[in-house]
C-alpha cells in the first residue's frame, strides 16, 4: 500500500478530503481491535499503513485516534512503531486523547526488551503535551539509568524534549545534573554526544536568565571536559565528531604548545571522507591559530588539499558547500591559492551558482604570473552560450584589469569584446572600459578609438548607455563626432526611459560644450530644455542647476562640472572588513554560503549555540551601513562626482592620507554620540586627541564643531592609572568579554606613520605594553588586523577589555571597550587612544 | 540540527514528511517546491542547494530525480546537513536495493522507521546501515530492478548525471535471496570521473581525475579485508600538474572512510578495513597528473556561402581495441541564427543518432558504442536565417562529450588484490573488482 500517487498535495476535488475513507478505516480498525484471530496483525498492518499514508499526504486522520490506541495492544513491533508515529503526530492537537496512550506507553517503558523500552520512551517524550509531563519524569529517570545504551540515548534526548515542553519540570527534576554526570562517565559515545548537545541547548536557553546556567555553559568549555571529549574523538560517530569539534573551537588554549597538541590530535580528521568533519576540523585549526600569524598561514596550506578533494568528490550539492568555504579562504588569502587557479576554472556542466563562485575566486587569485592565462580562460567563457555567466566573466576580466596586473594585455581583450558584436558583451565591456579609464586615464587614446566606432543605437542597457555617454562627454575632444552623437541622443530624449541615462546625458553635453562650444551649443540648449521639462525630479533639478550655473558664470560652471580629475586608485569594496571578519568567525555555517553574517538572516534565538558575542553583530550593522556602501551607490548613480567624492570619503588609498583627519573627527563624534547620548557633543577629551593639523583643517572646512576645542586638553574625567604588570588568562578574558556589555565603541584613525609602522602585529603589541595595555590575542590578514587587549586599573582589580580592529590601508581603527567599572571607560578610552596615537611616532 | 525532513517527487508530492521540532510552519514543503521550481523566471539558473526564505533555511539534494529536503531556522553547518541528506538517501537505498519514487512509495513505512532512528529531535543519531539493522523491523518490498534499468553489464553505471550515482548492485542489505541463503560476495568498484579541456589547437589545457573506490559488501560475519593498491602510488602535495613523467601514479590528495585503517598504508599501500554493511566509499582521490585522454576530438567549421556553413566533427578513441566505450554523446552549441541542420553520417554507421535541438540551438550526436582505436566522423550542414557577422567560431562551440568506458581507468590506480580474512579453507566468497571511467567535463574548444 503506497501513498496514492496523485499530483495534488492537499485535499481537493479529485481527492475528496478522504472523509469516507477515514470513516471506513475507523470501522475496520474497530473490528480488528478486539480480535485475537491468527493473522490479525497482518490486517492491522495494512490498515495502519493506510492511516499513515493519508497522514503523509496531509489528510487529517486524527479522528481514528481512539481506534489506533485500541489496536496498539500488540506484541508486533512493526505495528507498535507505526502506532507510535501516529500518536506522536496527533497527540499535540488532541491532548485529551493523548492521555489514552500514556498507559500503554508507560507499560512499554518497563518492557523487558530494551528496543521496546527505548521506543516507548521516545514516543512518550514526543507527545509534547504540557499537562502530561508529570508522567514523563519517572520513565526518563529510569531511562537515564537503564543498563542498555539505546534506552539511555533515547532518554537523554527525552530530557531535552521535556525541557522544551516544560522548563521548570526539567530543571526541578535536576535532569541537567544527571546529564552532566553521564557526559563524563557514560561508556557509550552516542550517550555522551547526546548529553553534550542537550546540555548546550539547555544552558543556552537558561543563560539569559540564570547566572548559574552561564557558569555551567562555561564549564563545558573547561579544559578537562574538552580534553576528555577530544581524546575520545574517534569513538564518536562522524556526526558527533562535528559536535565535539564545534565545541573545541570555543575552547581557548592556554599556550601555543596546547594548540599544537590539539592540532596534532586532530590532524587525521582532515582526511575524513565526510566534508562536515573536515570543515569542522579546519575551523578549529583556523581559529586557534588566529594569533600566530605564521602557523595560521601553514594552516591554510594544510587544509587546502583536503578541501579541494572534497570539492571534486561527492555530490554537486556537497561540493558547493565546501566550495563556498574555499571561496571565503581564497578571498582572505588569495596568495595561498595563487598556483591553484586551474582548480577554479569552470566546467561547462556546472550549475551557475558554482560558476559564479569560481569566477570570483579566479579574480582574486590572479597575480603577475597567472593573469594572462586566467584572462585567456575568462575570455572563453565570455563567448559562452550561458549569457549570465558570459557577463560575469567579462566583469571578472574587468576586475582583474583594475587590480593592476598586466593591464596592457587586458585592455586589448576588453577592446576585442567590444568588437564581438554581441549586445550583452558590448554592454558589459563598455561599463568596464569606463571604469578602466577612470583608473588608467593614460589608456584613453586606445580605448576611445574603439569606443568611437560603437553605434549608440546598438547599446540599449541603461548602465552601458550611461557609460558610453560618460565617455563621450569626458573624451569629447578626442572623438570627432562626439557632439553630434550627443545631439542625436538629445533629440531622442523622450524615448529614453532611464533617468540614469538622462542624467548622464545632461552632464556629458555640458562637458562637451566646454570643450567644443560652437558644435555643442545647439545640443546643450536642447538638453537643458528637455531636462527642465523632465518629470523626473533629479533630472529636472540637475538641468536647472546647470542652467543657473551657466547663467552665473561659464568659467565657474566649467570648474564645477568638469574639474581636473584625479585617477581613482582603489574602488570601494562592497563589503566592509567587519562583515567579512564576522563571516570568518562563523566558518562552517550558513553565513559562509550566504556570504552574510548570521544576524542578517536568523532571528536571535536561532543563532546557534555559543555565539561569541552578539554585540559584535550590532556593531557590524553600523559599520556596514557606513560609508562604503553609500559610496558604491552614489558611484553608480553619478559617475561624474564619483571620482573625487569617493577618494575623499574613503580616506584611503595611497594618496588619501590628507583626508583622514577631518573624517576622523566626524565619525568619532558621531559614533561617540551614538553610543553614549549623554556625552556632550564637544567632548574635550575626544577632540583633544586629534592632532593640531587636523584641527586646522576642521576649522577651514567648518566641519561644525560647535565649541572650538581647547588648545590643551583639560581632562575633566577622573584620572586613571593602569597596572603595568596586569595578568589575565585567555579563558577569563573570553568569559568576561561575553558577559560584559559594550561600554564604548568608537572609530578613529591611526596616524599614517602608525599605519606604516604596523607591518607586524608584534610592533603594536610592544608599544601598547609600554602603556600598560596588554595584548591577549591578535590576528587577521594585512591590511585588516584585529587585536584583543586588556588592562587593569592600578591598585584595583577592575579590568578593561578592548577589541581593536585596524585597517592599515585606510588607517582606520575600530575599538570596542568593555569594562568592569563602566564609569571609568571614557577615561580609559582616552588613555587608550592617546597610546595608540603615539604609535609609530615615538 | 534540523527541524523537518521530507522527500518530494519531481511533481512536488510529499512521499515522506517528518517534522522533528515543530519550529517551521507546516506549508514548508510547498514553499520550498515553488521556490525551486521558479528560481529565476527565465528558468536558466537552478536553485542553489541551500537558500533562505523568511528565516527558514532550506537544504536539498537531488537523488534519482527525487528531492531530499531538510529545513531549519538555526545557522547550522551546510556541509553537515547536505552530507546527511545524501547519507539518508544512501541508507534508504541500502535497504530498498533500488532507490526511486516507486520503491520509496512502496516502502514508506520502512523509511519512516529508518528516519526515526537516524534523527531524533533534529539531531543525527546514526547513519550506519549496520547499526540501524538492529532497530529496523519492516521488511523491504523490493521493486523489480530489471524492469527499471537496461540489462547490459555496465548499465548500472549509466545514469546521465554528472556525479557517480550509487553503483554496485541493486539488492537490499536485508532482503534474502530467493533460496534462503545469502550469497557471500563483495563488490569493489573503481570509478573515475575525468575532466579534460582541449584548446582549439588540441592541446590539453586542464585535466583532472576524481576517483572513488566504492565498496559494497554482502559478507557474513564482518571479516577483515585488505585492499592493496599500486605500490608505486604516491600522494604528493604538489601544485597543479607539477609532476609527471615519472611513471608512477601520483595522487594530489585523497581521503578515506571512517572504517579504513592506514597502519600499513605508508609501507605497502594496503588499506585494512572491516566493511560496514551497505554501500560506502572506501577512498576518494584527486589527480591532476598528466594522463592520456581516451578520446580526441577534432572540429572543423567552414563557411560555405553567406547563409551556410559546414561542421565536421571527428572523434577518435585512443584506447586499446579490447575496450569499448558506450553511451557516447557529443554536443555542440551552434550559432544563434541556425535554422536547419542536415546531417551526414559515415557510410555503414550503426547505432548512431543525430539531432538538432532547436530550442537551445544545439547539435547532438549519439553513439551507442565506440571500440578502442576506431574513429568516427559526422558532417553537419548548417543553414542560417541571417548573415553572420564576425567569426563563426565565436558563435559556436565548445564541443562537449559524455561517455562511459567500463574496465578502463585513466589514472592507472589499481586494486592489486583483495584479501578477505579467512574463516575456513572452504570459504571463498565472490570478489568483484570493476573499473569504470566516465566523462565529467570533457570539452574541446574550437
Amino acid at each position: 500500500m503506497a501513498p496514492p500517487a496523485q499530483t495534488n498535495r492537499s485535499p481537493s476535488p479529485s481527492q475528496p478530503s478522504g472523509k469516507s475513507e477515514v470513516t471506513d478505516l475507523k470501522s475496520q480498525l474497530r473490528q480488528l481491535a478486539g480480535s485475537r484471530l491468527p493473522g490479525v496483525d497482518d490486517s492491522k498492518r495494512e490498515l495502519f499503513k493506510k492511516v499513515i499514508s493519508y497522514m503523509t499526504i496531509g489528510i487529517d486522520v486524527s479522528s481514528v485516534f481512539g481506534e489506533m490506541v485500541m489496536c496498539s495492544a500488540t506484541s508486533d513491533i512493526v505495528l507498535k512503531k507505526m502506532c507510535y508515529l501516529y500518536v506522536g503526530n496527533y497527540a499535540k492537537v488532541n491532548p485529551d486523547l493523548a492521555l489514552l496512550t500514556i498507559n500503554f506507553l508507560q507499560r512499554d517503558c518497563k518492557d523487558e526488551d530494551p528496543m521496546i523500552r527505548g521506543l516507548a520512551l521516545r514516543s512518550l517524550s514526543s507527545l509534547n503535551v504540557a499537562n502530561l509531563v508529570e508522567y514523563l519524569v519517572g520513565p526518563l529517570n529510569a531511562g537515564l539509568k537503564d543498563s542498555n545504551s539505546y534506552v539511555r540515548i533515547v532518554a537523554v534526548i527525552g530530557v531535552l524534549k521535556l525541557y522544551h515542553i516544560s522548563v521548570t519540570t526539567c530543571i526541578d527534576a535536576d535532569f541537567p545534573a544527571v546529564l552532566k554526570h553521564l557526559l563524563l562517565t557514560d561508556k557509550d559515545a552516542q550517550v555522551v554526544a547526546n548529553c553534550l548537545l542537550a546540555l548546550q541547548e539547555i544552558w543556552n536557553g537558561e543563560a539569559s536568565t540564570s547566572e548559574e546556567a552561564l557558569k555551567e555553559r562555561e564549564a563545558l568549555l573547561s579544559k578537562p571536559v574538552i580534553y576528555y571529549l577530544l581524546n575520545r574523538i574517534k569513538e564518536f560517530s562522524e556526526w558527533a565528531q562535528c559536535l565535539v569539534l564545534d565545541l573545541a573551537v570555543k575552547y581557548v588554549p592556554a599556550d601555543s604548545s596546547e594548540i599544537f597538541d590539539i592540532m596534532n590530535l586532530l590532524e587525521d580528521r582532515l582526511q575524513h571522507a565526510n566534508g562536515a568533519v573536515v570543515l569542522a576540523t579546519a575551523k578549529v585549526f583556523l581559529h586557534m591559530t588566529l594569533s600566530m600569524t605564521d602557523v595560521h598561514q601553514q594552516v591554510y596550506e594544510r587544509i587546502k588539499a583536503p578541501l579541494l578533494t572534497l570539492v571534486s568528490s561527492g555530490s554537486p550539492e556537497q561540493s558547493y558547500a565546501v566550495l563556498s568555504h574555499l571561496h571565503l579562504l581564497v578571498m582572505r588569502a588569495p596568495y595561498v591559492f595563487s598556483s591553484d587557479y586551474k582548480h577554479f576554472y569552470c566546467q561547462y556542466n556546472e550549475p551557475s551558482y558554482v560558476k559564479k563562485l569560481k569566477l570570483e575566486m579566479l579574480t582574486a587569485v590572479a597575480n603577475e604570473s597567472s593573469t594572462y592565462e586566467i584572462v585567456t580562460e575568462l575570455c572563453e567563457y565570455a563567448a559562452n552560450v550561458d549569457i549570465p555567466i558570459a557577463r560575469e566573466s567579462i566583469r571578472a576580466v574587468g576586475k582583474i584589469a583594475l587590480q593592476q596586473y598586466d593591464v596592457n594585455a587586458i585592455v586589448d581583450r576588453l577592446l576585442q569584446f567590444l568588437e564581438m558584436e554581441k549586445d550583452y558583451v558590448t554592454a558589459e565591456a563598455l561599463v568596464l572600459v569606463k571604469d578602466l579609464l577612470r583608473k588608467y586615464p593614460q589608456w584613453s587614446h586606445d580605448c576611445i578609438a574603439v569606443v568611437g566606432n560603437i553605434s549608440s543605437q546598438n547599446v540599449q542597457e541603461p548602465k552601458a548607455k550611461a557609460a558610453l555617454i560618460w565617455m563621450l562627454g569626458e573624451y569629447s575632444q578626442d572623438m570627432s563626432d562626439a557632439p553630434y552623437i550627443l545631439e542625436s541622443l538629445t533629440e531622442n530624449w523622450d524615448e529614453e526611459h532611464s533617468a540614469e541615462v538622462r542624467l548622464h546625458l545632461l552632464t556629458a553635453v555640458m562637458k562637451c560644450f566646454f570643450k567644443r562650444p560652437p558644435e555643442t551649443q545647439k545640443a546643450l540648449g536642447a538638453a537643458l530644455a528637455a531636462g527642465l521639462a523632465d518629470f523626473h525630479q533629479d533630472v529636472h533639478d540637475r538641468a536647472l542647476f546647470y542652467y543657473r550655473l551657466l547663467q552665473h558664470n561659464v568659467t565657474v560652471a566649467e570648474r564645477v562640472v568638469n574639474p581636473p580629475k584625479q585617477a581613482v586608485s582603489v574602488f570601494a569594496d562592497t563589503q566592509s572588513s567587519e562583515v567579512k571578519d564576522r563571516i570568518f568567525d562563523e566558518f562552517n555555517s550558513l553565513s559562509v554560503v550566504y556570504q552574510k553574517p548570521s544576524y542578517m538572516f536568523t532571528d536571535k534565538e536561532h543563532r546557534g549555540p555559543f555565539e561569541f558575542s552578539d554585540e559584535l553583530g550590532n556593531l557590524a550593522i553600523r559599520t556596514e551601513s557606513d560609508v562604503p556602501v553609500h559610496v558604491v551607490e552614489a558611484n553608480d548613480k553619478d559617475l561624474l562626482l564619483g571620482t573625487s567624492e569617493k577618494e575623499e570619503s574613503r580616506g584611503s588609498g595611497t594618496n588619501g592620507s590628507a583626508y583622514t583627519a577631518p573624517l576622523y573627527d566626524n565619525s568619532l563624534l558621531s559614533t561617540a554620540t551614538q553610543v553614549q547620548p549623554e556625552l556632550p557633543i564637544s567632548n574635550p577629551a575626544a577632540a583633544g586627541l586629534s592632532s593640531q593639523s587636523s584641527l586646522a583643517i576642521d576649522d577651514l572646512l567648518g566641519l561644525g564643531l560647535p565649541a572650538s576645542p581647547a588648545p590643551s586638553p583639560a581632562p575633566a574625567l577622573p584620572s586613571l592609572k593602569l597596572n603595568a604588570g596586569a595578568v589575565l588568562d585567555p579563558g577569563t578574558f573570553q568569559q568576561k568579554w561575553r558577559q560584559l556589555p559594550i561600554c564604548l565603541s568608537e572609530e578613529l584613525s591611526v596616524s599614517p606613520q602608525g599605519a606604516a609602522a604596523l607591518t607586524t602585529p608584534q610592533a603594536l603589541l610592544r608599544h601598547m605594553q609600554g602603556h600598560s595595555i596588554h595584548c591577549i590575542a591578535s590576528g587577521g590578514q594585512s591590511p585588516n588586523l584585529k587585536f584583543f587587549f586588556f588592562a587593569q586599573k592600578a591598585e584595583e582589580s577592575s579590568i578593561f577589555l578592548i577589541e581593536c580592529k585596524i585597517n592599515t590601508s585606510s588607517a582606520k581603527t575600530q575599538i570596542t571597550i568593555k569594562a568592569d567599572d563602566q564609569s571609568m571607560s571614557q577615561a580609559f578610552s582616552t588613555l587608550f587612544q592617546s597610546a595608540l596615537s603615539r604609535f609609530g611616532t615615538s | 540540527m534540523i527541524s523537518q525532513f521530507f522527500v518530494l517527487s519531481q511533481r512536488g508530492d510529499n512521499i515522506v514528511f517528518r517534522d522533528y521540532r515543530g519550529e517551521v510552519p507546516k506549508g514548508s514543503a510547498e514553499i520550498f517546491f515553488r521556490k525551486v521550481k521558479f528560481w529565476k523566471e527565465d528558468g536558466e539558473e537552478e536553485a542553489p542547494p541551500v537558500f533562505n526564505v523568511d528565516g527558514v533555511n532550506y537544504f536539498h539534494v537531488k537523488v534519482v530525480g527525487l528531492l531530499f529536503v531538510a529545513t531549519t531556522r538555526v545557522n547550522v553547518s551546510p556541509s553537515l546537513v547536505l552530507e546527511l541528506l545524501q547519507r539518508i538517501a544512501r541508507v534508504i537505498k541500502d535497504y530498498l536495493g533500488v532507490l526511486n519514487e516507486d520503491s520509496l512509495r512502496k516502502n514508506f513505512v520502512l523509511v519512516y522507521e529508518l528516519l526515526d532512528e537516524v534523527i531524533d529531535f533534529g539531531y543525527v543519531q546514526t547513519t550506519s546501515t549496520e547499526l540501524l539493522k538492529s532497530y529496523v523491523f519492516n521488511e523491504p518490498l523490493v521493486v523489480d530492478a530489471a524492469r527499471l534499468q537496461p540489462l547490459s553489464p555496465a548499465a548500472i553505471f549509466m545514469q546521465g548525471t554528472k556525479r557517480m550515482p550509487g553503483t554496485a548492485v541493486t539488492k537490499s542489505v536485508v532482503a534474502n535471496e530467493p533460496g534462503g541463503r545469502k550469497r557471500e560476495e563483495i563488490f569493489v568498484d573503481i570509478i573515475e570521473k575525468i575532466s579534460v579541456t582541449f584548446s582549439s589547437s588540441g592541446y590539453i589545457l586542464t585535466s583532472e581525475i576524481d576517483g572513488t573506490i566504492q565498496m559494497k559488501s554482502y559478507l557474513s560475519g564482518n571479516p577483515e579485508i585488505r585492499l592493496a593498491l599500486n605500490e608505486d602510488l604516491s600522494i604528493g602535495r604538489g601544485d597543479y600538474r607539477s609532476s609527471f613523467g615519472s611513471g608512477s601514479v601520483i595522487l594530489d590528495d585523497c581521503n578515506f572512510h571512517e572504517s579504513v585503517r592506514l597502519d600499513n598504508f605508508d609501507l605497502d599501500r594496503t588499506l585494512t578495513l572491516v566493511p560496514p554493511d551497505g554501500e560506502f566509499p572506501v577512498m576518494n582521490y584527486r589527480m591532476t597528473q598528466e594522463f592520456k585522454p581516451p578520446f580526441r576530438i577534432n572540429t572543423l567549421i567552414e563557411e560555405a556561402g553567406a547563409l551556410k556553413a559546414e561542421v565536421i566533427l571527428k572523434v577518435s578513441a585512443e584506447f586499446p581495441s579490447s575496450i569499448t566505450a558506450n553511451t557516447i554523446i557529443v554536443q555542440m552549441p551552434l550559432p544563434k541564427y541556425t535554422t536547419r541542420v542536415n546531417f551526414e553520417l559515415e557510410p555503414g554507421a550503426l547505432g548512431q543518432t543525430t539531432d538538432f535541438k532547436e530550442a537551445n540551438r544545439r547539435l547532438e550526436w549519439g553513439l551507442k558504442k565506440i571500440v578502442g582505436g576506431s574513429e568516427h566522423t559526422l558532417r553537419a550542414k548548417l543553414t542560417f536565417s541571417q548573415e553572420l557577422h564576425g567569426n563563426i567560431t565565436k558563435e559556436a562551440g565548445p564541443v562537449s562529450m559524455t561517455f562511459t568506458i567500463p574496465m578502463y581507468n585513466a589514472s592507472r590506480l589499481q586494486v592489486k588484490y583483495l584479501q578477505i580474512a579467512k574463516k575456513s579453507s572452504t570459504y571463498n566468497p565472490y570478489r568483484w573488482v570493476r573499473y569504470v571511467t566516465q566523462a565529467n567535463s570533457y570539452v574541446a574548444r574550437i
